[in-house]
């Protein structure tokens, strides 16, 4: 029945294994001291009511809180261990076949002897992605959302708890391949890096603004194709600012390594904003490729 | 399609403030939905209607309340209404407004007993 956890009848299986649902039990989180979610009591005041005699006391209650304040409740421990930790969680999100895995992979191949990473894969189904990571000798798991679009915060911490997270370390969270749903949960990430390839066309920012309403990085991938297709390069990022004014752009080809440089760039940056050394620059930067 | 979720975490704050609040039946259900929230309102009433089937919600009247959508334009420092997250300013047509209002999606009140 749920679309979040999977319960009832849409499971969400992690490595195969069903996930425990959220809904109706409480979330293991002890062993790594992180204390039970505590959800702040409705703040609910009685507008009025019926009392007399042989009457159904119907009341009006007072609640005022997000729909989504139980995610964000969890987001905001996942975000709290991530910081104590100083690990740098990136959040990566995208329509599917925009190349977010071959990304990583050579991300990761480009950062594994100068940083401990891991990597939290979701899709709907099948773990061909995550083998694609484990190949890289970096560890991985693999969330199937089952019918589920979008990966939620307890998912995270669940398959968070099941990973060997280093102190300092990298966690990339590759997100259900969906432009639309997963904007709106947080995971507790660092940031929200989304991807647009250069063969989906440059009104993505205005069709899906949601998305790029949130983000903190756009990167523009397969930059290497753009001779072949018709792609306005200076249009997408227009686009991209009605929606998120300044928002850093990079572009790249994860597959040719134009770009990636930059790329690295920046998650050294971010990497020594969550160790303290200094804030992120976030200054708008539009790389065109030669 | 993510409104199945959102309209089970509905349920979960139902059930919750149920158990904080002494009430056995929800009759009516009150939601402010932005114009610019990442929802579908008629989506969520169809989910709501299917998630709330076996609780104490069943067939209580979901009420949506529309919040208009708002921004703050920077290019002439006034508030101009907005229906789209890619809408100009009003006033002087300018893009990348700082959203204000009509973003919101939230419980609002419930009716019970």
């Amino acid at each position: 029945m749920c679309t979040t956890c999977g319960c009832s009848t849409h499971k969400a299986r992690i490595f195969g294994v069903s996930d425990t649902p959220h809904h109706r039990a409480q979330t293991r989180l002890h062993y790594r001291s992180i204390p039970p979610q505590t959800v702040q009591e409705p703040q609910a005041v009685t507008l009025s009511a019926t009392h007399a005699p042989g009457m159904n006391a119907k009341r009006i209650l007072r609640i005022e809180r997000d729909i989504l304040t139980q995610n964000d409740a969890q987001a905001r421990q996942n975000r709290d261990y991530f910081s104590k930790h100083h690990i740098l969680v990136l959040n990566l999100l995208s329509s599917p076949g925009s190349g977010k895995t071959t990304l990583l992979v050579n991300t990761i191949r480009k950062l594994r002897e100068r940083l401990p990473m891991a990597v939290i894969e979701g899709d709907q189904q099948t773990d061909r992605d995550a083998k694609r990571i484990r190949a890289t000798g970096v560890p991985v798991i693999q969330i199937n959302t089952g019918k589920g679009c979008h990966l939620d915060a307890h998912m995270v911490n669940r398959a968070m708890q099941q990973l060997p997270l280093q102190d300092g370390g990298l966690l990339f969270i590759e997100n259900v391949g969906n432009l639309v749903c997963p904007a709106s949960f947080d995971l507790g990430e660092t940031h929200k890096v989304v991807l647009l390839s250069v063969t989906e066309g440059e009104d993505k920012p205005l069709k899906y603004p949601d998305m790029f309403h949130v983000a903190h990085l756009l990167l523009l991938n397969k930059c290497d194709l753009l001779p072949y297709v018709d792609f306005d390069m200076d249009q997408a990022v227009q686009y991209a600012y009605r929606i998120h004014p300044g928002l850093p752009v990079i572009s790249l080809s994860a597959t040719l390594g134009e770009g990636m440089a930059t790329w690295l760039d920046w998650i050294e940056t971010a990497h020594q904003g969550v160790a303290g050394k200094q804030v992120p620059d976030t200054s708008p930067a539009v790389l065109q490729l030669d | 399609m993510h409104e199945m979720s959102l309209a089970e975490n509905v349920l979960q704050m139902i059930e919750e403030a149920a158990q904080a609040q002494h009430f056995s039946r929800v009759h009516t259900v009150w939601l402010e939905i932005g114009q610019l929230a990442c929802v579908e309102p008629q989506s969520l009433r169809f989910y709501f209607d299917i998630v709330t089937q076996d609780s104490i919600a069943r067939n209580a009247k979901l009420e949506i309340i529309d919040k208009a959508g708002q921004g703050w334009c920077n290019a002439c420092r006034h508030l101009t209404r907005i229906s789209s997250r890619h809408d100009a300013c009003e006033n002087c047509g300018s893009y990348g407004l700082q959203i204000t209002d009509g973003d919101s999606m939230r419980i609002s009140e419930l009716e019970v007993e």
